[in-house]
C-alpha cells in the first residue's frame, strides 16, 4: 500500500511542513508545470481523467465542478476552501492544514488558474486555532518565495485571505458557509443556482474541500492516470479515513477507496479495543447510516458505501463495541443536531429538538410504547423537506440506529433499564 | 470602557483583505473578543459601523456562532468534547471529574474567574479522544491523571 500513498507520506514528517521541505520533496513543481506548459481546459482535462471527487463529503467530480464556471461572466471569479471542518469523527483536514499547508496552497493555485480566479477565500473552522496559525504561516511564505501575489510564474495574479469561522456546524454546508464568509449568518441558501453561476458576492465560485486540493498537484506530476488507478473505476486515488471510537489505535489512515470496511478496523485500527467483539460502525461521519458488524465487508469508495445504503461521507468511521448501548450513542447523537441546526427551516427547526427530547425520555427509562415509531415518523418527516441536507442528516441516525437495532430501543421502553448497564448521564 | 483606538490598526488591515466590507464582520468580532475578553453592546456598535451593517444584524450574528460570548468568562476556559466518538471513549467520567474538582457545573465559571467549564460538539480530533480545548490548545486523550495535570498546569 505504501507506493499507494497520495497524501499521508508527507503528513508523517511534522518538519516537513515548511516550503523548502515541501519543495525538496517536489513541492510547487505542479503548479509551475500548469502555469508554464498547460492551457486551464487542459487541467481540467487531467483532473476529470483522474476521477477525483469531491472529499468533502458529497462526492462530486471535481472536473466537471470547475467546467461549470461561465467563461463569459463579467464578473470576478472565486476559489472558496472548505476548511470548516466539523463532522463527528472526522479530523483529516486538521492534520494537512497543519502538516502539508503548501499542499493545499499549491493545489489552490492550479484550481484558481483552471477557473479563472484571483481572489481566493479559505474558511477555517474557528476553535482550529493551531492549524490556522500554520497556514497563515505558510500563506506568508508562499508570498514570500513568489507563489502567492502579482505574475506568479510571470502569468498569474492571486490573492488569498484567510477566514475564520466562529464555531457553527451548518459553515461546512457550502451554500452556509458563503452566507457566513459574506458576514451573515450561517443560513444555506437554495440551489439552484449553484454557487458555480452565483456564489460568493453573487459572483462564480468554486467551493473546494482541502482534501480534494491536496489531491491536485500529485495528479498532475504523476498523471491521471496513475491516481485513477489507485481507486475504483469511477473514483480515484486514496482518502484519509478518521478511525475513533473502539479501536486499539485512533488515527488518521490513507487508503485505497477500495480498502473495506473491515480492512481499516482490522488492519489499520489494529482491531476492536480490548479484544471486544464488534457491534456497529459509522463509515462516513455521524451524519451516515450506522453499519451493523455483519455489514462491513463493504469498500470504502462513494459508490460503494452509497449501495450498501449508507454514505462515504468525510470518511469519519466511528466504531462501536459490543459494550456500547445504541440508545445512548443515538442520543448522543440527536444532542449534536438538536444544537446545530440553524432554525431556518420548519421541518429542521422543530424536529431534532424534539427527537432529542423524547430519546432522553427513552434513555432515561420513561420511553412511551409509541415513542419508537413516533420517532421514525418526525424523521421521515424531515427528509427531502428543507433547503439543505442537515434534516436528512439529522434523520438518517434515528432510522438507521432503531431500525438495525430495534429490540435493545424496545428493551428500554419496555423495562426502563439498559441491558448494557449504562446510565444516562445529562450534559 | 470600550476603547477602539488600540485596534484601529488592526480593523483597517483585516477590512483590506476582503472585497465587500460585510464580509469583514466575523473577523473584527474575533478582533474585538480578543482585544476585550467578550463581545459588549458597544463592540457591537463599532463593528455595525465599521461594515455598514445594521447593529441589529450583527446581534443576530454574535448570537449565531456558538464562539462568540457576550460576557467575560474565566481565565481558563475548558471546552470538553461530548459528541459521540468522546462519549464511546469516557467524555461523560471526564467531565463528571471536571465537575467534581472544579465544583461548578458545564456553563459556569469557577468564583475566582480562574476557570470556565463547558461542554461542546465535536472538535475534530477523535484521535485523541476523550479530548478538550483549553483556551488555543487540544488536549487529550483526558483521564483523571490527565486532568489533574492540566489544571494543575493552569495554576
Amino acid at each position: 500500500m505504501a507506493s499507494e500513498m497520495v497524501l499521508s507520506k508527507r503528513l508523517k514528517n511534522p518538519g516537513g511542513a515548511w516550503f523548502d521541505a515541501y519543495v525538496a520533496d517536489g513541492g510547487y513543481a505542479a503548479a509551475k508545470k500548469v502555469l508554464t506548459a498547460m492551457t486551464p481546459a487542459q487541467v481540467i482535462d487531467e483532473i476529470n481523467k483522474a476521477n477525483l471527487r469531491g472529499l468533502g463529503g458529497a462526492g462530486f467530480p471535481t472536473g466537471k465542478k470547475w467546467s461549470f464556471i461561465p467563461k463569459d461572466s463579467p464578473k470576478p471569479k472565486y476559489l472558496v476552501v472548505n476548511a470548516d471542518e466539523g463532522e463527528p469523527g472526522t479530523f483529516k483536514d486538521r492534520y494537512l492544514l497543519e502538516r502539508d499547508p503548501h499542499a493545499l496552497i499549491e493545489g489552490m493555485l492550479i484550481a484558481a488558474y483552471s477557473i479563472g480566479c484571483h481572489k481566493a477565500y479559505v474558511y477555517i473552522r474557528g476553535e482550529y486555532i493551531e492549524p490556522y496559525r500554520r497556514f497563515v504561516r505558510a500563506i506568508e511564505e508562499a508570498r514570500k518565495k513568489g507563489w502567492i501575489g502579482e505574475a506568479v510564474q510571470g502569468k498569474w495574479d492571486w490573492e488569498v485571505t484567510v477566514h475564520r469561522g466562529a464555531g457553527a456546524y451548518i459553515c461546512g454546508e457550502e451554500t452556509a458557509l458563503l452566507s457566513s464568509l459574506e458576514g451573515g449568518k450561517g443560513f444555506p441558501r437554495l440551489k439552484p443556482p449553484f454557487p458555480a453561476i452565483s456564489g460568493l458576492f453573487a459572483s462564480p465560485t468554486i467551493v473546494n474541500n482541502v482534501e480534494t486540493l491536496c489531491c491536485v498537484p500529485p495528479i498532475i506530476r504523476n498523471g491521471a492516470e496513475w491516481f485513477a488507478k489507485i481507486g475504483t473505476p469511477k473514483q480515484g486515488g486514496t482518502r484519509l479515513f478518521s478511525l475513533s471510537g473502539h479501536v486499539e489505535k485512533p488515527g488518521l489512515y490513507e487508503a485505497p477507496v477500495s480498502v473495506t470496511l473491515r480492512q481499516l478496523i482490522e488492519q489499520q485500527g489494529g482491531g476492536v479495543r480490548g479484544g471486544k467483539k464488534l457491534k456497529a460502525v459509522v463509515p462516513g461521519g455521524i451524519s451516515a447510516k450506522i453499519l451493523t458488524a455483519a455489514e462491513i465487508d463493504v469498500a470504502m469508495d462513494f459508490d460503494s458505501l452509497t449501495a450498501a445504503g449508507t454514505m462515504a461521507g468525510s470518511a469519519g468511521v466511528i466504531v462501536m463495541d459490543e459494550s456500547t448501548c445504541m440508545v445512548k450513542a443515538l442520543l448522543t447523537a440527536a444532542k449534536f443536531f438538536a444544537h446545530e441546526s440553524c432554525g431556518q427551516c420548519s421541518p429542521c427547526r422543530e424536529g431534532p429538538g424534539r427527537l432529542y427530547k423524547i430519546i432522553q425520555r427513552v434513555a432515561a427509562g420513561q420511553g412511551r410504547r409509541q415513542d419508537l415509531d413516533v420517532l421514525l415518523a418526525v424523521a421521515g418527516n424531515m427528509e427531502g423537506k428543507t433547503i439543505c441536507v442537515f434534516a436528512d442528516a439529522a434523520a438518517w441516525p434515528i432510522q438507521s440506529y432503531i431500525r438495525k437495532f430495534r429490540s435493545e430501543f424496545e428493551h428500554h421502553v419496555e423495562t426502563g433499564t439498559c441491558e448494557l448497564g449504562h446510565a444516562y448521564a445529562h450534559h | 470602557m470600550f476603547d477602539s483606538k488600540q485596534f484601529e490598526k488592526d480593523a483597517a488591515e483585516i477590512m483590506a483583505r476582503y472585497d465587500q466590507k460585510k464580509a469583514a464582520t466575523l473577523p473584527l468580532l474575533h478582533l474585538v473578543q480578543e482585544k476585550i475578553g467578550y463581545i459588549p453592546p458597544e463592540g457591537e456598535q463599532w463593528v455595525s459601523e465599521k461594515v455598514g451593517v445594521a447593529i441589529v444584524h450583527i446581534r443576530e450574528v454574535v448570537s449565531f456562532y456558538t464562539m462568540f460570548r457576550t460576557k467575560a468568562i474565566g481565565k481558563h476556559h475548558i471546552q470538553v468534547c461530548t459528541n459521540l466518538p468522546c462519549v464511546l471513549r469516557g467524555a461523560e467520567q471526564v467531565m463528571a471529574y471536571l465537575k467534581e474538582r472544579l465544583g461548578i457545573d458545564a456553563g459556569q465559571t469557577t468564583p475566582d474567574g480562574k476557570f470556565t467549564l463547558s461542554s461542546v460538539e465535536c472538535l475534530c480530533a477523535c484521535e485523541i479522544a476523550p479530548m478538550c480545548q483549553v483556551n488555543d490548545r487540544y488536549i487529550g486523550p483526558l483521564d483523571r491523571a490527565a486532568v489533574d495535570k492540566l489544571l494543575q498546569d493552569c495554576v
